[in-house]
């Protein structure tokens, strides 16, 4: 139980840094940075990456669990990435 | 022993990644850091998955996956156009829910005797179903594949079924109190997993089109608290810090969204605009249309023009020919600016990725508060394909459903034009008085043919 504690502490931690972080973001980057931080949010591809597959079913689940966090990651960055090359100050 | 000292490595490694996260967000908000944030957070992100990697079970299940995900990924963020944005994000963002809905899922064999590690699991699965499901149906609604809306009976259905998925979660938490079950566990277990599935179609279903900003920036902050939770049940401090960090980021997006529309978060999920609107004062007018010639006369002599667009540039995919007709006004003389309101179009940030696209200058876009004190020294304000935010009554009528709105208050510049294809009322389904005042002008006709109109007219 007591790593769920120090667990809870690093999540209310983060979600309070973050808040933080972008509570004054310009409205111009409200797309990139939507984008972008749904890019981090395939972080779950590390989660996937660790889960077991004794299974079928697992191996199953594994795969589409890698494949579907995979998108997120690389479509995730790459799109973010066309779009910020867009925004130019002339 | 060996064992333990990769654990050690993947942990420092870890510490690092977060770093580069937190250090990636921060740059993000800011034009001139942002493409280096990304940057910094995609480092984060392989550093975070290559060490992941050293001890993987299965290399081939593994490997196979990443690279079938890293091609759909890749070919689908170079080939879409920015006009298709929305739909993109919200897509990827339902992949994000779903990975943490099937690691989840995974882990519901290792909770055993763990009442907390179960919660978690029954937690999880519901967040990253609802994303990924909610997330298509939103899909669906951006890229106007769906027409199907609130008060259809198949979205009744679908409000019903989220209710009950709601309630699911309950029963799921009290089922492992419960001695002797009616059925096998596993059963109820597939049953739950589609009802959250079905949930999350009735969660978003009802919401219309105009409120997508909102519901887009809240299914990104779910996102976010889903793979916080799968670190909770896996144990991994990075995925808790990065989705952490999504969940604040999206909450912060929904909330200005929200802002911006003078309504509450519940109001514009359960509710919609339909319920709230009370009255509409059928204030009816003249209309004044204006043809490409008269509109370029007053154009040529104007010294300011407000430009204000909104989700008709981006269906009329008007963005190019708007910003030739800025710079033709700008070469002859003409001060320039870009009126912005934060939610027009059908994201957070619509209308800037599209004049980025077409090569406008972000400093040349002004928000409300900047434009409204100047209002009365434009000349012209040009008002393509937007609507409610433009609506005056939202200042002058206290009846109005969107009464309190903040707007760009173009009914105080000299000369409104206002391109529209038909007098069809906004999102909000509210009459707008602005086409019937007298300095309005209205520019009927598909937004790209009419700017194209005015620009000839400036070459000629």
């Amino acid at each position: 139980m007591e790593i769920y504690i120090l667990l809870g502490f690093v999540l209310i931690l983060s979600i309070y840094l973050g808040l933080e972080l972008i509570s004054k973001v310009p409205s111009t980057l409200h797309t990139p940075l939507m984008s972008g931080a749904n890019a981090i949010s395939g972080i779950a591809l590390v989660g996937a990456l660790t889960l077991t597959q004794d299974t079928f079913l697992q191996t199953v689940i594994a795969f589409l669990a890698i494949t579907f966090a995979s998108i997120n990651v690389f479509g995730g960055y790459l799109v973010t990435n066309r779009m910020l090359s867009m925004f130019k100050k002339k | 022993m060996e064992n333990f000292d990769i654990t050690l490595l993947q942990n420092i490694a870890y510490i690092f990644a977060a770093i580069l996260f937190i250090t990636g967000i921060k740059m993000l908000g800011k034009e001139a850091t942002a493409q280096k944030g990304n940057v910094i957070s995609a480092v984060g992100m392989f550093i975070a998955i290559v060490v992941t990697a050293i001890n993987i079970v299965n290399p081939f299940v593994v490997l196979g996956g990443i690279l079938l995900g890293a091609f759909i990924g890749s070919v689908i963020a170079v080939k879409v156009k920015m006009t298709s944005i929305p739909e993109m994000v919200a897509l990827f963002n339902g992949f994000g829910g779903l990975a943490t809905f099937f690691i989840a899922w995974s882990e519901m064999s290792n909770t055993n005797d763990n009442l907390f590690q179960y919660l978690l699991v029954i937690l999880t699965i519901y967040i990253g179903g609802v994303t990924f499901s909610g997330s298509l149906i939103a899909f669906g609604k951006l890229s106007e594949r769906l027409k199907i809306g609130k008060g259809h009976m198949v979205t009744n259905s679908f409000i019903s079924i989220f209710y009950l998925s709601l309630v699911s979660i309950l029963a799921m938490l009290v089922l492992p109190m419960i001695g002797s079950l009616p059925l096998n566990f596993e059963t109820i277990f597939y049953v739950y997993l589609a009802l959250v599935m079905l949930g999350g179609v009735g969660f978003v279903l009802p919401i219309g089109g105009g409120d997508m900003p909102v519901v887009i920036s809240l299914l990104n902050s779910l996102s976010g608290i889903a793979a916080a939770f799968a670190g909770l049940i896996l144990v991994n401090n990075v995925l808790i810090v990065a989705g952490s960090l999504v969940g604040a980021s999206g909450l912060i997006l929904t909330i200005i969204m929200a802002k911006a529309m003078n309504r509450t978060i519940g109001n514009i999920l359960f509710v919609g605009y339909a319920a709230s609107a009370t009255s509409s004062s059928s204030q009816q007018g003249e209309v004044k249309p204006i043809n490409a010639e008269d509109a370029f006369l007053i154009l040529e002599n104007a010294s300011s023009v407000l430009i204000v667009p909104g989700y008709g540039m981006a269906v009329a995919q008007a963005q190019h020919v708007v910003r030739e007709l800025g710079e033709l006004l700008e070469e002859n003389g003409t001060d320039v600016k870009y009126g912005i309101h934060p939610v027009a179009g059908r994201m957070p940030g619509h209308m800037n990725v599209l004049l980025a696209e077409a090569n406008v200058s972000y400093d040349l876009l002004a928000e409300p508060d900047d434009v409204n004190p100047m209002m009365d020294t434009v000349d012209v304000a040009i008002v393509i394909g937007a609507n409610d935010v433009v609506n005056p009554s939202a200042t002058e009528e206290p009846g109005s459903p969107i009464y309190g709105m903040p707007i760009l208050e173009v009914a105080n510049a000299r000369t409104v034009f206002v391109l529209k294809r038909s007098m069809s009322s906004g999102f909000a389904g509210v009459q707008n008085p602005l086409f019937f005042k007298e300095n309005t002008r209205m520019l009927f006709g598909d937004a790209k043919e009419s700017i194209s109109g005015l620009v000839s007219e400036f070459k000629d």
